[in-house]
């Protein structure tokens, strides 16, 4: 499988590593939800089809990257530099 | 030469002779010859014994596909088995013996096995040699015993027991277009991809390019080399022979094997053995062929039956005729054009037996052409001789009705050319999910449409093969029919697994065991589930096909690993490193770091060296190279709020050149690491972590800053490798570096506990940071990696003068147990701040990652494992990762918790350690026992206490 990071470019899944579910929402750290922060750290929905993720390019650049990969078949659709379209951080 | 050679023609080059040794007897052959073609040529025609019966076998195919003639060779010492003597390139000096035959392959006594008839059928080992419901051999215990002489009875070639010294590599490659096979569609796809300018890669297993082209005819072997040179003269074509692709994984990544040196005595200067190739290709070709099947009829496995397509290459391409008086039997029309050739060649065919009543024009000229009496309508019913073919018994065959309208004859003959029909080679595409697609007129599996990623083209996609009779086995009665060579599987065996439940293909396969061997069912696959489909009376698509999973062939483990294992691997040295070796200190392995054990003196045990390292530093003064800490550089003007949410407890109000020791969890409340950060400006911080976790928090802490808090302005370096890092211990410290410490002072004012004060060492600014890991007063001193070497020489040289001495990590070890000061053994993931009594420096006023979590019912648990310190009672010394029990040894009770570190402690002159126990702090004072039953049989009685065996207000390391 291949990754095309949108700083260095298409590079083999060895050079990624897997960082988790990119569709949270963090709860407010101070919040005592503990049903909110259940579902956080452990909750799942494991879906058979798109699926928003996160994945470092740790042996190229070192940045988060949110990527939309289809779970049955490996196809990526989607590649942006994390936390994504919503929130904020624009590439420098 | 032998009269079995052909005079003239094929690829082998009659200039060179090979002289090569097999089952201890000197051949000679030439160089281009497989084992298998050289052996032919001097008239050997036994080859193997089979896997359960030990039944002679001969060669059965001319390729990978051979399933009966695997032999064991030896080079270098190393040996390696299951080889199979078609691949095998002979080179002067070549050993090969044969496998599974006891005294000798002419004269193997395990062939006794047959006489046990159908007590060894498929699936024996589930039925048989149960015991009796008591005793000792009750139940599987009776299989348990016996298996040991069966195993030994039957098997494949035994494993070598002398480490691999073969080098293997590996390679990435990319291409536009991959081709799989070089006969003429490999070739033609190949060379049409390279005229549109692509980057072409071409895999071929056999040595030489071509395929079928080597042995269809000089015509077609010129025309296939003229292409094969143009495509090696292309700078966009890259040619790998003995290469077999051999997976298909995400992407179009390709996984090939290429034998780079198997065909010679010795690697040259430089070579790896094997090298394995990763290709990620924009479009495959799969021009991989298509493999013919034999027919299944008793006694089909006499050495001398063989297929047509075998022989034709063996002819075509070796120059080699294996027998001189053929027979040949089929259903379907190649078989005919295949005598034809052997006709051209010399080849004595006497008759062409065909199970189909009417036989065509073109196929009736053809059996003209090879001189050879058709009859039609026929079927071999049995074949004669021990070791070899001497005959085969024909019979009138009406396969509609499957009877036999007429009485037998024999016929006299040295080889039988059988021909089934033709199983496109699919794997690959298979492997990628693609189901293949059953053909009625073709009787094959066929790969599906082709999709953008990949195509089938020639006879793999089923062109130019000959449509065969729908008969795939002679129903009858005498010897065993085999369907599954290389497993003994007869089919009989499938139909009992039909008679016994076992219906669905994958069921076939894993109660017979049919086309599970090395040869994973090339030749057998097919005709397993025609006799299924037969039994369960479907048409064979209904039986269904099993996934082809990689490898297509086997590969050795050595070309997997590549450069992954022995001294290949990257080592991870201090800057000192060299220092250590030269002054005695013995090097360990943590990680891929070394670091020193302890220096040992003549006549030292390690544990006497560490104890006198130990002792030095808490009554004199010691030296240590830290430099393995992770360190991580954090600037940015939200540096400190980032690390008020990393950490349990606050940095924010951390003052410059100060330095805090901080605890960082996950975020489900359990603790992650331990460091200390040093606040070098009020934007710019040092982070230590534990040497094993430097990568881990590294990433954790990039996670947070990518993900969850992109409006942080932090920025991260990793600086593990750019600081060498040195602690100076014990109550003479200061005056250690008071000698040597340029530009600073370093009283208690200036450089109190916990500061940080910048100077010069030897000319080489360093800075220095008064804290403590063995509970003694204690400095590190940090400066540039490349001057680590310097700046220790002048710690040493300055120590001299208050008898100094180095201490390796034992040492370090002994001293922080003393202390009760965590590392990587407490904070192992499953314990949280509570559990270590770290929680003083949870803080109470601010949120951080893991607030939210840690104090969930099970983690605030007082029955929880929580850290104790442990004193071994019998003077016995403690093992790290014993059990923590409250029973004798021989009726323990359950584990209550486990021992994460231990040494001899010089302060007690007891054997200590610390551990996780079950309501560990309401055990303090009380006994138990640390046990080791797995290991050194230890059992030993322990008291309990608190993990902090020495100066527990700290007056030592602060005062």
């Amino acid at each position: 499988m291949r990754i095309t990071c949108p700083h260095c470019g298409p590079r083999d899944l060895q050079e990624f590593s897997y960082q988790g579910d990119a569709t949270l929402t963090r709860p407010d750290p101070a919040s005592t939800d503990q049903d909110a922060w259940n579902a956080y750290v452990y909750d799942r929905a494991n879906p058979a089809g798109e699926h928003r993720e996160f994945w470092q390019h740790s042996g190229g650049c070192r940045k988060h990257l949110v990527v939309t990969r289809n779970t049955l078949t490996h196809a990526i659709s989607g590649v942006d530099f994390a936390p994504g379209k919503r929130g904020g951080r624009k590439r420098s | 030469m032998t009269s079995w050679r052909i005079p003239s023609g094929g690829r082998i080059d009659r200039t060179r002779s090979v002289r090569f040794t097999f089952d201890g007897k000197s051949y000679t052959g030439f160089a281009g010859d497989t084992l298998a073609s050289a052996l032919l040529a001097n008239g050997v025609r036994l080859f193997g014994r089979s896997f359960k019966y030990h039944r002679p076998r001969g060669l059965l195919a001319a390729g990978y596909e051979e399933p009966n003639a695997l032999v064991t060779v030896t080079t270098d010492g190393a040996r390696e088995p299951n080889i199979r003597a078609t691949e095998l390139e002979i080179y002067d000096g070549l050993v090969a013996e044969s496998q599974n035959r006891f005294p000798s392959l002419g004269f193997d006594l395990q062939a006794a096995n047959q006489l046990a008839g159908k007590a060894f059928s498929a699936g024996f080992y589930y039925k048989t040699f149960m015991g009796p419901v008591i005793g000792p051999l009750k139940g599987t215990r009776a299989w348990m015993f016996c298996e040991n002489f069966i195993r030994r009875a039957a098997g494949l070639g035994s494993a070598g027991t002398v480490p691999d010294p073969a080098r293997y590599e590996r390679m990435n490659a990319f291409c536009d277009v991959l081709v799989v096979g070089s006969g003429p569609s490999g070739l033609e796809a190949a060379r049409s991809a390279a005229a549109e300018g692509k980057r072409v890669i071409l895999c071929e297993t056999s040595a030489a390019f071509g395929g079928t082209a080597n042995w269809a005819g000089s015509e077609q072997a010129d025309f296939a080399h003229t292409l094969i040179s143009d495509l090696g003269s292309n700078p966009n074509v890259t040619l790998l022979p003995r290469t077999t692709v051999w997976g298909c994984y995400d992407g179009n990544t390709f996984a090939a094997l290429e034998r780079v040196s198997d065909h010679k005595k010795s690697a040259g200067p430089g070579e790896p053995r094997h090298r394995h190739w990763v290709i990620r290709a924009g479009h495959v070709v799969l021009a991989t062929g298509a493999l013919e099947r034999a027919l299944v009829f008793p006694g089909n496995d006499r050495p001398g039956v063989m297929l047509t397509s075998a022989a034709q290459r063996f002819a075509g391409e070796y120059g080699v005729l294996p027998g001189k008086r053929m027979v040949v039997f089929t259903n379907n029309d190649s078989a005919y054009e295949a005598a034809a050739k052997l006709r051209e060649r010399d080849a004595l065919i006497t008759t062409i037996i065909d199970v189909r009543p009417t036989i065509g024009d073109w196929a009736l000229s053809l059996a003209k052409e090879a001189g050879a009496e058709v009859l039609a309508g026929h079927a071999v019913v049995a074949t004669g001789g021990r070791n070899t073919l001497t005959s085969v018994t024909v019979q009138p065959f009406d396969a509609e009705i499957n009877a036999f309208p007429g009485p037998p004859k024999r016929l006299a003959c040295d080889t039988l050319l059988v021909s089934g029909g033709w199983s496109p080679v699919v794997h690959l595409a298979s492997q990628a999910g693609a189901k293949p697609v059953w053909d009625d007129k073709l009787q094959a599996f066929l790969p599906p449409e082709s999709k953008d990623a990949w195509e089938a083209v020639g006879s793999a996609a089923g062109e130019g093969i000959e449509p065969p009779a729908p008969l795939f086995e002679i129903k009858a009665k005498g010897d065993k029919a085999f369907v599954d060579f290389q497993h003994d599987v007869t089919a009989d065996d499938v139909r009992l697994a039909h008679r016994e439940g076992y219906r669905s293909v994958e069921h076939l396969k894993r109660y017979t065991t049919l086309g599970m061997a090395t040869d994973q069912g090339k030749t057998a696959n097919v005709s397993g589930m025609a006799i299924m489909a037969d039994a369960l009376s479907k048409p064979i698509p209904e039986v269904g096909t099993t996934r082809f999973r990689p490898p297509f062939t086997g590969v050795s483990l050595g070309a997997l690993a590549a450069e992954r294992y022995g001294d290949i691997r990257p080592e991870r040295l201090t800057p000192m490193h060299d220092w250590h070796e030269a002054n005695g200190a013995g090097m360990y392995a943590t990680g891929l770091w070394y670091r020193p054990e302890s220096y040992n003196r003549t006549g030292e045990t390690v544990e006497d060296a560490y104890v006198r390292e130990a002792k030095t530093v808490r009554r004199n003064v010691g030296i240590v190279d830290v430099s393995t800490l992770g360190k991580i550089d954090i600037q940015g003007p939200d540096a400190a709020e980032f690390l008020d949410r990393v950490y349990t407890n606050t940095f924010s109000t951390l003052q410059v050149n100060k330095a805090r020791y901080g605890l960082m969890l996950r975020e489900d409340g359990f603790a992650l690491d331990d460091g200390t950060t040093w606040r070098l400006a009020d934007n710019r911080f040092l982070m230590t972590t534990t040497t094993a976790n430097a990568g881990r928090v590294m990433q954790h802490l990039e996670y947070y800053l990518d993900c969850i808090w992109p409006d942080l302005k932090v920025h991260l370096t990793s600086v593990t490798d750019q600081w060498a890092a040195v602690a100076v211990a014990g109550p003479k410290s200061r005056e250690v570096l008071a000698a040597c410490v340029k530009r600073t002072r370093l009283d208690n004012k200036t450089l109190p506990f916990m500061g940080i004060v910048h100077g010069k060492i030897a000319q080489i600014p360093v800075m220095i940071c008064r804290l403590s890991f063995s509970g003694e007063r204690a400095y590190e001193v940090y400066c540039g990696a490349h001057h680590g070497q310097r700046v220790w020489d002048a710690l040493i040289e300055a120590g001299k003068a208050f008898d100094m001495q180095p201490y390796g990590l034992e040492a370090l070890g002994t001293l922080r147990i003393e202390k009760g000061h965590v590392t990587g053994a407490e904070i192992d993931g499953r314990t949280t701040a509570r559990d270590l009594h770290l929680d003083w420096l949870i803080s109470k006023t601010k949120p951080f990652i893991g607030s939210a979590m840690m104090n969930r019912e099970g983690l605030a648990d007082p029955k929880r494992w929580s850290l104790v310190g442990v004193i071994s009672l019998s003077g016995e010394k403690l093992r790290g990762g014993s059990h923590i029990v409250d029973g004798p040894a021989d009726n323990p009770g359950r584990g209550l918790g486990h021992l994460t570190a231990m040494c001899f402690s010089p302060l007690y002159g007891k054997y200590i350690g610390l551990a996780l126990v079950e309501n560990g702090t309401s055990r303090i004072g009380t006994r138990a026992f640390a046990t080791d039953p797995a290991r050194s049989g230890t059992h030993i009685p322990v008291e309990f206490v608190n993990h902090i065996f020495y100066d527990p207000k700290g007056e030592r390391m602060h005062g």
